[in-house]
């Protein structure tokens, strides 16, 4: 039993395979008519977004209703936070409002573990800075799961601006939990000083996306956002396309079986190609809708679980 | 006002117990005193008397930040802490750039009258790195000023480090550089390294600081000028400045009491206690450094004391501010790292937080053992006590310490300033 979800190194293997299990049978329930469960009637859920996201919002706001909790949106525009309240004052603030969960979505690392030492309900990290997204992970394990019957065993390539990636960090702790191989490819610039030494068991690092894809169950791909190009992290986009891009050159490359994933939003022509994030293999869409289910259970395990 | 002290039976460093008798503000008899008339005396058997502490780096905040620190404050911590001297960093609100504020800030310190305030003039105008400030109208001041820092930031142009070097050689100075490249620390909030990889946070690397510190030695070498190097953090910094003293250039160095007993691992919980610049470093870094002190190519202890106002530190990591509370804890943080593992005797403790900076400070009335006709000032030390760290108990008006709930070695029991009391029984007298 585990009070918040700050990072993936915080579920241990039998823990998180429970998520997943626990998971699908709430995607089992998506497809009934009322998709409403009662499971955490007068519970309150709240979404505290300090960035804009508003593919993770909708995801947590839609897992918290869907299991009957009252949900309050705290975000960044438009309330008291955008007027320089401190953080500290606005976890004061929810907790006089007895906050059961807060998901909290912020630009700095380890927000979320701030806001845990100064509430009593559960914290639940929904993106923090350039740290973690431990929900993305396991909606990804999840889609790998659904996908391709297991995660154990699974090679995955995580490809692109790992540096700055919270979607890289979380996977790559869940994954090689689960008995995943973890391959980090991209330019050496733009994967941590240091990351060798620090690498969990079952975890390798690569400059060279072409030698790893051939023995790829799954390729992950980071988005790149402009601003590393400006500020010398590699010389141009095209560049970067053409070294740790996914084409459909490259996409060939992979097993038959292989699939192809992205936490989105995607920049379509430069880390993937739109004939690639729109073929059968790519599990863009399918990642959202897990996200729903995969947060339910992650607030079920937190809040209802055995209470 | 003058007054009368007997300390009795008070170990020197290095030595056997004696007994000292102070009045008028100096030492007069040092050996076995008979004759205690008119004096009041101080029980100091087990005790260790040192020469009063000088700190070469500490942040009193005011002008400016009179939430977080007064001069005041800071000297009581100061006192409590030892000290019978600091010197006070030049990035106030408005920057001590002028003869004006660096006068302002060394009334303040006599007006407190707990410990001698020396004043850190500013290199360059508002520590904005770009123009000299007029140093030698600093320097010729009331407050009398040889150390000259833009500490919080680095001089990083080098030409206009050679001036600051060259020019303040007429008047006797020290340029004391916050070594820290600033294109390779853009947005840095730790160490950059393992842990820094895996919590997500922009990395400090080691070699932002050893650059710097390998241009300004060789730069002081060039033009033959005193260079002091503030809180030394890395290993390889260690390797560059023991080179640069082998060629007998004028370099200086000194290492605060976090980098020798904290590392990167406290940031893990992103409790911005521990956020510092230059951060917390390897347990390898610690080692060196430590390693350094002893040997003395890092020449002194400096606290780089720190206050903040609460909101400042009970925040996100990223919006923090750097810095420690230090003055209060420093002596009990170098014996537990130096004299306890055996790296450093009481007499090497008396170097590296005493005699060494007031020399490197030029203040002639420091840094002296206890000798007929010298100005007393002393500190007695328990070398046996402990005591467990409690931020609400601290002189300081901020609680920003890194310490807190550990339990550290020694204590100081008193503290002289020119053979006034500023500190007894452990606490200060006002």
């Amino acid at each position: 039993m585990i009070k918040h979800l700050l990072s993936a190194d915080d579920l241990d293997r039998d823990t998180a395979i429970g998520i997943l299990d626990i998971a699908e049978r709430m995607a089992a329930t998506a497809g009934r008519e009322i998709k409403k469960l009662p499971t955490l009637r007068g519970r309150t859920v709240v979404n505290l977004f300090y960035e804009d996201s508003t593919r993770t919002r909708i995801s947590f706001e839609a897992a918290a209703k869907r299991l009957s909790a009252d949900v309050i949106t705290f975000s960044a525009k438009g309330s008291s936070v955008s007027k320089g309240e401190s953080l500290k004052d606005t976890a004061l603030t929810l907790q006089a409002m007895g906050a059961d969960a807060v998901a909290i979505r912020h630009p700095a690392a380890g927000a979320p573990h701030r806001l845990a030492g100064w509430i009593s309900g559960s914290v639940l990290n929904a993106g923090d800075g350039t740290h973690e997204h431990p929900t993305q992970a396991l909606l990804d394990a999840y889609t790998m799961r659904s996908r391709l019957g297991h995660v154990e065993g699974l090679r995955v390539a995580i490809v692109g601006d790992v540096l700055h990636s919270r979607v890289a960090r979380s996977n790559l702790s869940l994954l090689t939990t689960l008995g995943a191989e973890v391959i980090l490819v991209g330019p050496p610039t733009l994967l941590p000083v240091g990351f060798e030494k620090a690498l969990p068991p079952g975890a390798s690092i690569s400059y060279d996306l072409d030698a790893v894809l051939p023995k790829c169950d799954v390729v992950m791909m980071l988005r790149v956002q402009r601003e590393r190009m400006i500020d010398s992290y590699f010389p141009s986009e095209r560049e970067y396309s053409r070294r740790y891009g996914l084409d459909r050159r490259r996409m060939a490359l992979l097993p038959e079986h292989a699939i192809v994933m992205h936490p989105g939003p995607m920049n379509r022509g430069i880390e993937i190609s739109s004939q690639v994030a729109d073929s059968a293999r790519s599990t863009v869409v399918e990642q959202v809708a897990n996200g729903v289910s995969v947060r339910m259970a992650v607030l079920y395990l937190l809040l209802g679980g055995n209470a | 006002m003058t007054s009368t002290w007997l300390i009795r039976g008070a170990r020197m460093p290095g030595g056997g117990p004696t007994d000292i008798l102070i009045r008028d503000g100096v030492t007069v008899e040092v050996g076995t005193v008979l004759d205690s008339r008119g004096a009041t005396v101080i029980d100091a058997d087990g005790l260790i008397v040192l020469p009063g502490l000088v700190d070469l780096h500490t942040h009193l905040r005011e002008p400016g930040r009179e939430d977080a620190e007064t001069v005041e404050t800071g000297s009581r911590a100061a006192a409590l802490g030892g000290y019978t001297a600091v010197c006070a960093m030049a990035n106030t609100d408005p920057v001590a750039d002028t003869a004006g504020v660096v006068e302002q800030v060394w009334r303040l310190g006599r007006d407190a009258g707990l410990v001698d305030v020396q004043p850190i003039g500013a290199v360059t105008v508002g520590l904005r790195g770009e123009q000299l400030a007029e140093l030698g109208a600093m320097a010729t001041s009331a407050a009398r000023v040889r150390i000259f820092s833009d500490d919080g930031h680095c001089v990083a142009d080098p030409r206009l480090m050679r001036r600051a070097l060259e020019y303040v050689k007429a008047f006797d100075g020290v340029i004391a550089q916050h070594a820290e490249e600033p294109r390779l620390t853009v947005g840095a909030q730790m160490h950059e390294g393992e842990v820094s990889a895996r919590l997500g946070l922009t990395g400090w690397p080691a070699v932002a600081e050893e650059a710097i510190i390998a241009r300004d030695v060789l730069l002081a070498g060039h033009v033959d000028s005193r260079l002091h190097i503030c809180h030394v953090s890395t290993a390889g910094s260690v390797e560059i400045l023991r080179w640069a003293k082998s060629k007998g250039w004028r370099v200086t160095a000194e290492v605060t009491p976090h980098h020798l007993l904290l590392t990167e691992e406290y940031v893990t919980g992103y409790d911005p206690v521990f956020k510092v610049n230059p951060p917390l470093r390897t347990a390898a870094d610690v080692a060196a450094l430590r390693q350094a002190l002893a040997e003395g190519v890092i020449d002194v202890v400096a606290t780089d004391h720190a206050p903040h106002a609460v909101e400042d530190k009970e925040c996100e990591w990223a919006y923090a501010r750097p810095g420690m509370l230090g003055l209060q804890t420093a002596l009990s943080v170098v014996v537990k790292t130096m004299v306890e593992p055996g790296l450093l005797d009481w007499d090497g403790v008396a170097d590296r937080m005493s005699r060494i900076p007031a020399r490197i400070a030029g203040l002639t009335d420091h840094g002296h053992d206890p000798a007929p006709g010298v100005p007393a000032n002393l500190t007695l030390v328990d070398p046996t006590a402990r005591v467990r760290v409690d931020p609400s108990q601290l002189a300081s008006l901020s609680r920003n310490t890194p310490y807190a709930g550990m339990d550290l070695p020694c204590q100081v029991v008193a503290t002289f300033l020119r053979g006034e009391p500023t500190v007894l029984d452990g606490k200060a007298v006002r």
